[in-house]
């Protein structure tokens, strides 16, 4: 059990500004986040596009601004639990009890969910069949690709992800690479690399096809792919793969018993409690009159939220407003020798 | 102002009158038109806001900037009448636009 003061849920730009807050107040905290890394969707949507509109940086992009926040709450050694989805809630006394989909566990005071739009999960195949299938033949993401050895893989996508594979394992494998139209949204010397291996056989490029249906038994035998202009062909092959990035869905959080508007968690804008007290929500995911979704308007969320969760902390103790200029505990907890 | 229709996955119809310059997908939030979850809030970036153009309004469209039909490739069954909605400007030519929503985002 990790015994912290406080969970945040989601390591996006908001969540990590939070941790910020709550090291400055004294409060501990530790993150939770689906991602394999912290950003959320400043890494995962757009990590190379510039944004324009955070305070005092007039350009930035998301990759730069992620670790502009990392570096920044590095002198509070933030324990991160990447990769874990958070599932189970429970209030035991005035704490709570949290389990993640990993296993892991805390007790803690108080949650502060910066939750984005949701965790980022794969976007899947719209064929229903396919579910059957999925984890045994039929996969969004590639665990250990050793099981591709010698065998027919069909591969569905026109990103980075679905060019990359395609390439790598065209090495030991028969890869059939199907995609809706002639252009790609992935690397052009990859699209470059596909197209030579297409026309040197080691490759069999399908374009303006889709998935139409799949077939087999315990696994895949065959896929049925349609083209744009109706004609159906069937492919044998013993793997599927999709790759058609990620969809952001809200999760168990959904079962907590939070007042949810439109994918959103109502809160008040004192603190940004939810109507659950002890629980809040901050960024994208939190809604009230007049709410804005900008990074900045999760910041000043974040720091009210962090103040919010002093009293459920350190329920005897007082918190005085100090400025980190000239407070000489705020420099202590960021390290600051003088 | 341009009358948008809406025709949405439980078979019903949604005319709405919406002010230009709203984008048809905030046209559909605004109004609580189900079935377009806009999840980025209109940055080209999610593809959750997906709809499919009756064929004659195809080409008095706007045309699709870079980056729209790459992330065409991530929604849920695209077509070659499909646009994602916050890419398209309502303006007095639009007038009379009629979308169909798929059954789901993603």
């Amino acid at each position: 059990m990790n015994k912290t003061d406080v969970l945040i849920i989601g390591a996006g730009p908001t969540g990590l500004f939070c941790a910020h807050q709550l090291g400055i107040i004294g409060l501990s905290c530790e993150i939770v986040d689906n991602l394999d890394k912290a950003g959320g969707q400043c890494i995962e949507l757009y990590p190379d596009k510039p944004i324009y509109d955070i305070p005092a940086l007039p350009e930035c992009t998301g990759e730069e601004l992620t670790n502009n926040l990392l570096q920044q709450i590095k002198p509070f050694n933030v324990k991160f639990h990447l990769n874990e989805r958070v599932e189970q809630l429970n209030k035991v006394e005035n704490r709570w009890h949290v389990k993640t989909s990993g296993g892991a566990e805390f007790d803690v005071a108080a949650i502060v969910i910066a939750g984005g739009v949701g965790s980022f999960e794969p976007r899947k195949f719209p064929v229903k069949e396919c579910e059957n299938f999925e984890g045994n033949s039929l996969f969004y993401s590639i665990k250990d690709k050793s099981i591709f050895k010698d065998k027919t893989i069909s591969i569905f996508g026109g990103g980075d992800s679905a060019l990359d594979w395609a390439i790598e394992l065209s090495n030991s494998s028969k890869v059939n690479l199907i995609h809706r139209r002639d252009g790609f949204s992935g690397a052009e010397s990859s699209v470059q690399k596909v197209k030579k291996l297409n026309d040197q056989g080691k490759l069999n490029l399908y374009t303006k096809y889709q998935i139409d249906s799949v077939s087999g038994d315990k696994n895949i035998k065959s896929v049925k792919i349609k083209h744009e202009e109706g004609e159906i062909k069937e492919i044998k092959t013993d793997y599927v793969l999709g790759f058609f990035g990620l969809i952001m869905q809200l999760g168990p959080i959904l079962d907590w018993g939070l007042n949810i508007n439109k994918k959103t968690i109502e809160v008040n804008t004192e603190n940004f409690e939810t109507n659950i007290s002890g629980i809040f929500a901050v960024g994208d995911i939190c809604s009230y009159p007049g709410k804005l979704k900008l990074i900045l308007s999760g910041f000043h969320e974040g720091a009210l939220a962090a103040r919010g969760c002093f009293k459920y902390a350190k329920p005897d103790e007082k918190l005085r407003f100090e400025f980190t200029t000239t407070s000489k505990a705020a420099h202590e907890r960021l390290g600051i020798k003088k | 102002m341009a009358k948008i229709t809406y025709h949405t996955h439980d078979n019903k119809t949604h005319t709405i009158d919406i002010q230009n310059g709203l984008t048809v997908m905030e046209g559909a939030i605004q109004n609580d038109i189900p079935g377009i979850d806009a999840d980025c809030g209109g940055g080209m970036a999610c593809a959750t806001c997906h709809v499919y153009v009756k064929e004659q309004w195809l080409d008095k469209l706007p045309t699709k900037e870079d980056g729209e039909e790459d992330m065409l490739d991530m929604a849920f069954e695209p077509k070659n009448n499909s646009r994602l909605s916050c890419q398209l400007i309502v303006s007095d030519e639009l007038d009379g636009l009629e979308v169909n929503i798929p059954s789901k985002q993603g």
